[in-house]
């Protein structure tokens, strides 16, 4: 029945169809928070902590209360005398205060926030609340917030945060900053690694870094006359900070309304809530609209990437087979637990690499706090992490067993039907294409010719993500002018979600993409959606999409049988018209609707909804990244010639979105491996803009970048879609490491990769090693 | 500290407002002129997001004082395409969907405006150059540089 189930000839998914935000875009007229007021709006300010760990001695607000245009003042203490509110929110742990109750827990910790009439007199009373500070020790690597005799950030009990049924199993481990400890063992674990012919062991770091949205957070809140509570906000999941906003106040959800517009840029920064609690806060004591923007130095103090340090320990058999590996995982959440144990589990689930591995033992210690800013979702959600540690590893291997990269990897990854760790049954995986693609395209095993005094290498990388669980809804309605209207609750972030789940209920009902629109999100009208983050968007929401359509599609031919006097099964519908097949006996869908309801008006509605099997991983997306780079050994400094991002995306239903999320993807892994650190002095953070953070920008760029796409269809995706969104960041700065051993024959193990690094390297082996080959080796 | 009176002329009409005198250019533009278009992305001269025309030559407006603006003439994405239809370098942006979030694309356009301008016919190695002063987080660039050369005949879709 359906264009889908009859596989016949797509007209709109597979298209490159012009982005449906684009006009809005390029007129400078697309709406995101920074243009949304509403009259009497005041403006909120936070106050935030000057040291990185300490009690609170005393937090005099009175001076700031008597300035002129000051409306409210709120601390930890007013909130927790106020009695009416739950003022410690978190999806895993409730661990964080909206605003520092008895202790700070790092430089940044909000402490205290106004709302004022205009932004000078909020400033003005920022500057005169006298906060007195008892100072702790504080921790800020996570091996040292391990070490015995640490000091501990969270000292009583910490209560689940009860949101999702995969983070029921987080348990603190009382008496340490260890919030949870994720272990995963199959075979005999450790003691495999009898079965080695060879093991060696490394030791990978990774430092924190900043998601730099170029939009910041922004919230605005208020709360009408009936008490009920509602904000613009730009979240990636509105839904969630519902629920946290819900605890907060003692409501039903149901009393909080959250609406999203366009969102400049999120890459798992606007995850969980953010500035959100703050603001409304805010709103209720002042009982007026109450705006909230962060500072660009606030978002770096709001949330990062996790800083981790991997140990890893690979045992093989000569002709490269692995047989063994021990993976433990130290990632530093930062002060909160955040969203952390669910990121250690990824981590923890695809820690020991996309391959086929008899003796496993993964401990991811997941999530020490430490006296620094929280960490949580970020693109790739720990797989760029594990990746620089398991695909360097991998390398270090086939170079000390004298065996090509690529055969070393062919010769062990996943393929279908091999079974992952906890059972589950592997398909539709396109991993091994997308590494023979990549190496291919960077002529694999060719040596290049550098310049006299230049080195070349080349190297890769495969990773292989889960998809994280969440139930998505979408309602489809057909007006009675035969256009569609698409609610969902996926957010437009820049990935291109209207454009694509437009496109799927486009072709679904068998109207062009022009008659569908996508409703943004509004969690009074539009139905239920976990999160737009984890790549899941396409898979699940466009799912959801698809069954709406199909059975709103279902509906229209039922009433255009009837109208056209014909069988169901002799319709089709095409480009808006529904016909009995192989006639000329046609009707519009606006007549089909219409007529029905025997007026100008009507609506025909169809619903449908996705999710995954409770904790369980529903499909793995493939990728791989291949590098070539060209080193100067005077100076260390290291040249990416090109850069090929494979990525298997079951069905490119937007080929051009598709290659742009690879190539945004590939040059924010760029920017990890190069240039992207958040500096500490004794947790004060040295470099929080952009004059000293350095992205990657234009002149940044490979000489070449390439993006190439496999399709290898999932059957549960739509039209056998799988994600897109992260798979391209985690191979790049191992394919990158690898690249540089083959050129000068010396490993980086600590993220950034710079000139310094790589001198200071080359001096201690000595020099530069015999010239790469090009990968044959 | 008193405020000053500018006179200056804003997607070809002539404004007179009075302001403080720190006032940057940016702030004028989105809070006294509700011209939203122009975005903010760094506030510190790096990003480029705030890039806005000034007599016809790229300024980052996070940078400018409004004061500096008084007497001049000042075009904004708002203003760039004229009676209703999308200027050049807007048309090739869209044609190109040569942009995700969006919220580096009004000052990429402007920057790529005055690129084209100065150099009617750059080459790749001069885009790259040129527009370095231009974040983008999302793209990875490439459909900027294919929009640009679009524009001189270059690339083809
Ligand atoms: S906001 Fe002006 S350059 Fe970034
Ligand atoms: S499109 Fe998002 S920053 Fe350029």
């Amino acid at each position: 029945m359906s264009g889908e189930g009859m596989g016949m000839a797509l007209e709109i998914v597979g298209q490159s169809v012009p982005r449906s935000d684009g006009q809005e875009k390029v007129a400078g007229q697309a709406r995101y928070m920074d243009a949304i007021d509403l009259p009497g709006m005041l403006v909120g300010r936070v106050l935030r902590s000057t040291v990185p760990h300490g009690r609170l001695r005393r937090v005099d607000a009175e001076k700031a209360r008597r300035v002129p245009g000051v409306v409210t003042v709120v601390t930890g203490e007013s909130l927790r005398r106020d009695g009416r509110l739950n003022p410690y929110y978190g999806p895993a742990l409730l661990d964080q205060p909206v605003l520092a109750i008895d202790k700070v827990l790092y430089v940044g910790d909000p402490v205290a926030a106004v709302a004022a009439v205009d932004e000078e007199s909020a400033l003005e009373a920022l500057d005169l609340i006298e906060v007195e500070y008892e100072e702790l020790p504080a921790v800020f690597e996570p091996l040292d917030a391990i070490a015995p005799g640490a000091p501990l950030l969270h000292e009583g009990e910490l209560k689940p945060g009860g949101l999702f049924v995969d983070l029921t199993d987080v348990h603190p481990v009382p008496g340490t900053n260890i919030c949870n400890h994720y272990v995963m063992k199959k075979g005999d674990g450790e003691a495999g690694f009898r079965h080695a012919d060879i093991v060696i062991e490394q030791t990978f770091s990774i430092p924190e870094t900043q998601h730099y949205p170029l939009e910041p957070h922004s919230v605005l809140a208020w709360v009408d006359p009936s008490g009920r509570i509602a904000l613009y906000a730009n979240t990636q999941q509105p839904f969630i900070v519902r629920a946290q906003l819900a605890d907060i106040f003692q409501v039903p959800p149901s009393h909080i309304r959250i609406m999203v517009p366009y969102l400049g840029g999120a890459y798992g920064a606007k995850c969980y809530p953010k500035a959100e609690p703050i603001a409304t806060v805010l709103a209720w004591f002042a009982r007026r609209p109450v705006k909230l923007t962060f500072t660009r130095e606030e978002v770096f103090l709001t949330i990062t990437k996790h800083a981790t340090v991997v140990k890893m320990k690979s045992g093989a058999m000569r002709d490269g087979t692995l047989v063994a590996r021990k993976v433990e995982c130290y990632l530093g959440t930062g002060a909160y637990a955040e969203i952390g144990p669910r990121v250690s589990k990824k981590m923890g689930t695809n820690g020991a690499g996309p391959y086929r591995i008899p003796h496993v033992q993964m401990d991811a210690y997941c999530i020490i706090y430490t006296n620094k800013p929280p960490a949580g979702a970020f693109r790739g959600y720990g797989l760029p992490q594990v990746t620089w540690a398991f695909e360097q590893q991998m390398d270090t291997l086939a170079r000390e067993l004298r065996i090509d990269p690529v055969e070393i990897r062919l010769k062990n990854l996943f393929v279908d039907g091999d079974t992952f760790w906890y059972g589950e049954r592997l398909n539709a995986l396109g991993l091994r294409e997308c590494l023979l693609k990549a190496a291919a395209a960077i002529r694999w095993g060719e040596p290049s010719q550098a310049l006299p005094g230049k080195r070349r290498g080349k190297g890769l990388a495969i990773m292989l993500k889960t998809l994280t669980h969440g139930a998505s809804i979408a309602f489809v309605k057909v007006d009675d002018d035969g256009t569609a209207k698409v609610l969902t609750s996926t957010v437009e972030m820049g990935q291109g979600s209207d454009t694509v789940l437009a496109q799927i209920a486009a072709e679904e009902l068998g109207l062009p993409v022009e008659r569908v629109s996508m409703a943004h999100p509004d969690t009074d009208f539009t139905p239920f959606d976990d999160k737009t983050s984890g790549s899941r968007s396409t898979v699940a929401m466009g799912k959801a999409v698809l069954l709406a359509a199909r059975e709103a599609r279902e509906r229209l031919l039922e009433l255009a049988a009837e109208q056209l006097e014909a069988s169901v099964h002799d319709l089709e519908v095409r480009r808006g018209q529904v016909r009995v097949r192989g006639t000329d006996r046609a009707l519009d869908v606006a007549q089909v609707v219409r007529a029905h309801f025997r007026s100008k008006g009507g609506t025909i509605m169809g619903r449908g909804e996705f999710h995954t099997k409770l904790a369980r991983e529903e499909f793995w997306f493939a990728a791989a990244g291949a590098a070539e780079v060209e080193v100067d050994p005077e100076t260390g400094e290291v040249r990416v010639l090109k850069y090929v991002g494979a990525c298997d995306v079951g069905k490119a239903i937007n080929p051009h979105l598709c290659q742009q999320q690879v190539l945004g993807g590939a040059v924010m892994g760029l920017g990890q491996t190069f240039s992207e650190e958040m500096v500490y002095d004794h947790g004060q953070l040295l470099n929080p803009s952009l004059i000293n953070y350095k992205l990657p920008a234009f002149r940044d760029l490979p000489a070449q970048l390439e993006v190439i796409l496999l399709e290898t269809p999932y059957s549960e995706g739509p039209f056998g879609a799988k994600g897109v969104g992260e798979s391209a960041v985690p191979p790049v700065a191992a394919a990158i490491g690898n690249a540089l051993v083959d050129a000068i024959g010396v490993r980086l193990y600590e993220l950034p990769i710079t000139a310094e690094k790589v001198l200071k390297a080359l001096e201690e082996a000595g020099g530069a090693g015999p010239v790469g080959a090009g990968g044959a080796r | 500290m008193t405020p000053i009176e500018l006179s200056l002329t804003v997607n070809g009409e002539r404004r007179a407002l009075t302001v403080p005198p720190q006032r940057l250019l940016l702030e004028m533009l989105q809070r006294d002129l509700h011209l939203t278009g122009t975005k903010e992305g760094c506030g510190v001269g790096v990003c480029g997001a705030c890039t806005v025309l000034m007599d016809g030559r790229p300024v980052s407006a996070c940078l400018v004082l409004a004061a500096h603006a008084d007497g001049h003439e000042v075009t904004t994405i708002e203003g760039l395409g004229r009676d209703g239809q999308r200027h050049p370098v807007q048309a090739a942006f869209l044609e190109w969907s040569a942009f995700q979030c969006g919220y580096c694309t009004p000052g990429m356009i402007l920057a790529a405006t005055a690129l084209l301008q100065e150099h009617p016919a750059p080459s790749e190695e001069e885009i790259r150059e040129y527009m370095s002063g231009n974040i983008c987080r999302c793209t990875g660039y490439m459909d900027i540089i294919r929009a640009i050369q679009s524009c001189t005949g270059g690339a083809k879709r």
